[in-house]
């Protein structure tokens, strides 16, 4: 187990960051970078073998609303209220995976209906305004006297710990994953579907086994950011804007590499504010443009995204050797 | 019959119409060049923002500002396949898909910045018309007319003229077609034109109809690449017939419940067509 040495003083290291008392805003960031990293990370777990999901903010909204409605209405502590809504969102995604999966739903066709069941969760989120609070967004109950830890609702600090380990935990199932028997089943699957199924692999099943580790990663990272904000809109958390910018953010920082989305949320955040404070409010519409000019030039010249620079000098695994999506029918 | 319930009937029969124009541009340039533009619903804002802007504030009649609007668009077609697509013609599909994602953000961010997030509207409007029990408004018919003679131009263009013909050769074997003396390269920048300017189309028959925000775009671009998926992608019969297939299943749907809840239904009806017949409706 040497192999652990590094990442555990890389995140003893990481979980002393409150000690350093930064100002707020930058916590403020960095807590939004790991939340955003962690949404970016489910994402590439099922990117990275040509399972391109244009709904994966579908699964955000799905963690997020679930948590908050059971905080709401019910008072069910978040710390229940997440894995319900986690569960929620498994299910949702392997309600549409399976059938995609059974029926050989790919390439092009599999990002449209993810793009599809996308929208609908958001119009859902929309349409169920009574619960919801519709496009307006809604905002968890805050906590009564003394309650904060069992409603979730932490400081800085608090969130930064809680961000932490859901985001290792996230690059630690990425591990597991990559160690394991699956990734060379998915990457045998994503180079050739019919070939993969004569050797013998359960092309279904270890499909929808990625669908739900990325999933779970994905409406883990939009509970939090839920929880996180204390305010939840559709347009944040479920439809097509959230989703391709995750998709963005995965692209941008390389999706072949643990660290990739985590590279691709610090430049996307980092971007964001950095047009923000350059340019002032008025200029909200300048960081869009910047996004979209960033995605065509990778696209164009780094499409393999910034951790790809490094990757020749790295040991280069199985699956980083082909480009994403090439098992399109 | 009940005249509410004839009347949502009509209404989805000239909403297809609306959904058919971008519908066919899509399949287009998807059946020809072989790229899903994921902006082609930004390209149609442009186009009415263009439109908008000619009309409103340039001082220019209707017409010439819709006449300007097309060959507007068709360039803007043009470049994007000089600048985006061409370069990633070798590429798998979806880093393909993504950058036209990327020039989605693109053309949103420009228009945030050149007329911010105010909605504009025309101020266009024609009076509705009594067919008999039915009201008609006047608007929605005129573009579902002009939808239709636009769809019948571009028939005859691929049925009747050369360049017509080798579109479709090339949509049918992009191996062959080459060797026959036919420059892809060429065809696909047709095609491109082609494809944009009946985005220019579908923003003038779009622009007296909505109000037009640098959003305008998702509010119309899922379901068009449903519609043309639905249709089978590149099959341009399909995806006219699957526009109004949608436009009734949203109108209908409305009739019945909300309006939220008719795009739900027709994006689940989406969903359950891809997993019964993947390769579209009308495959065969």
């Amino acid at each position: 187990m040497n192999g652990l040495a590094l990442p555990a003083a890389l995140f003893a290291a990481l979980a002393a960051v409150p000690l350093l008392s930064l100002p707020d805003y930058v916590m403020h960031l960095l807590i939004t970078m790991l939340l955003t990293a962690l949404a970016g990370t489910g994402w590439a777990m099922m990117g990275r073998f040509g399972l391109v999901s244009f709904g994966h903010g579908a699964f955000l909204g799905a963690g997020a609303y679930t948590m908050a409605i059971l905080w709401n209405e019910l008072g069910l502590t978040p710390w229940l209220g997440i894995p319900i809504g986690v569960a929620v969102a498994i299910l949702a995604g392997v309600l549409l995976a399976y059938p995609a999966f059974k029926l050989r739903v790919v390439g092009h066709y599999f990002a449209l209906v993810t793009l599809a069941a996308g929208e609908i969760v958001r119009i859902l989120i929309v349409a169920l305004r009574e619960h919801t609070g519709g496009s307006l967004g809604m905002t968890p109950a805050k906590a009564p006297e003394g309650g904060a830890f069992l409603a979730m609702q932490f400081d800085k600090a608090g969130f930064w710990w809680v961000a932490l380990i859901a985001w290792a935990g996230g690059l630690l199932a990425w591990r597991m994953l990559d160690r394991s028997m699956a990734s060379k089943a998915l990457a045998a699957i994503s180079e050739d579907e019919d070939a993969a199924a004569s050797i013998g692999i359960k092309v279904t099943a270890e499909k929808l086994k990625v669908t739900v580790i990325s999933v779970t990663l994905a409406a883990l990272a939009g509970a939090l950011t839920a929880q996180y904000r204390q305010y939840l809109n559709p347009e944040s958390l479920a439809g097509l804007g959230i989703s391709l910018q995750i998709v963005f953010g995965a692209i941008a920082g390389g999706m072949y590499v643990p660290l990739g989305p985590t590279i691709g949320a610090a430049i996307t955040i980092g971007l964001e504010e950095g047009l923000r404070i350059g340019f002032g409010t008025e200029l909200t519409g300048a960081a869009p443009l910047v996004y979209g000019l960033l995605l065509v030039l990778f696209m164009l010249y780094l499409p393999r995204g910034i951790a790809g620079l490094f990757e020749r000098r790295a040991k280069t695994p199985a699956t980083a050797k082909r480009a994403p999506g090439e098992a399109t029918a | 019959m009940d005249p509410f319930f004839l009347e949502a009937l009509v209404n989805g029969i000239l909403l297809g119409g609306v959904f058919a124009l971008p519908a066919l541009g899509l399949n287009l340039v998807f059946g020809v060049v072989d790229v899903v533009w994921l902006c082609y619903a930004e390209l149609v804002m442009v186009g009415m923002y263009t439109v908008w802007f000619l009309y409103t504030q340039a001082g220019w009649p209707l017409g010439l500002a819709f006449a300007a609007c097309l060959p507007a668009i068709a360039v803007l077609g043009l470049l994007l396949h000089l600048i985006v697509v061409r370069p990633l013609l070798s590429s798998p599909p979806i880093n393909q898909v993504l950058a036209t994602g990327g020039v989605l953000f693109f053309l949103q961010g420009a228009a945030t910045l050149v007329f911010s997030t105010d909605f504009r509207s025309l101020g266009v409007d024609m009076p509705p018309m009594e067919v008999g029990e039915v009201f008609v408004s006047g608007t929605k018919l005129a573009a579902f007319i002009a939808a239709l003679v636009g769809a019948g131009i571009l028939w005859a263009f691929l049925k009747f003229t050369y360049v017509g013909t080798a579109i479709r050769a090339i949509a049918r074997d992009r191996e062959v077609m080459p060797l026959m003396g036919v420059d892809p390269q060429k065809i696909y920048l047709i095609a491109s034109a082609v494809g944009g300017a009946l985005a220019g189309l579908a923003a003038c028959l779009l622009v007296v109809q909505l109000d037009v925000h640098p959003f305008v775009g998702l509010s119309f671009g899922p379901i068009t690449f449903m519609i043309c998926v639905m249709g089978g992608l590149g099959n341009m019969l399909g995806g006219f017939l699957a526009a109004f297939l949608m436009g009734l299943i949203i109108s209908v749907g409305g009739f019945w419940g909300t309006t939220e809840f008719s795009y739900v239904v027709a994006f689940a009806f989406f969903i359950i067509v891809m997993f019964l017949r993947p390769k579209g409706l009308f495959a065969r």
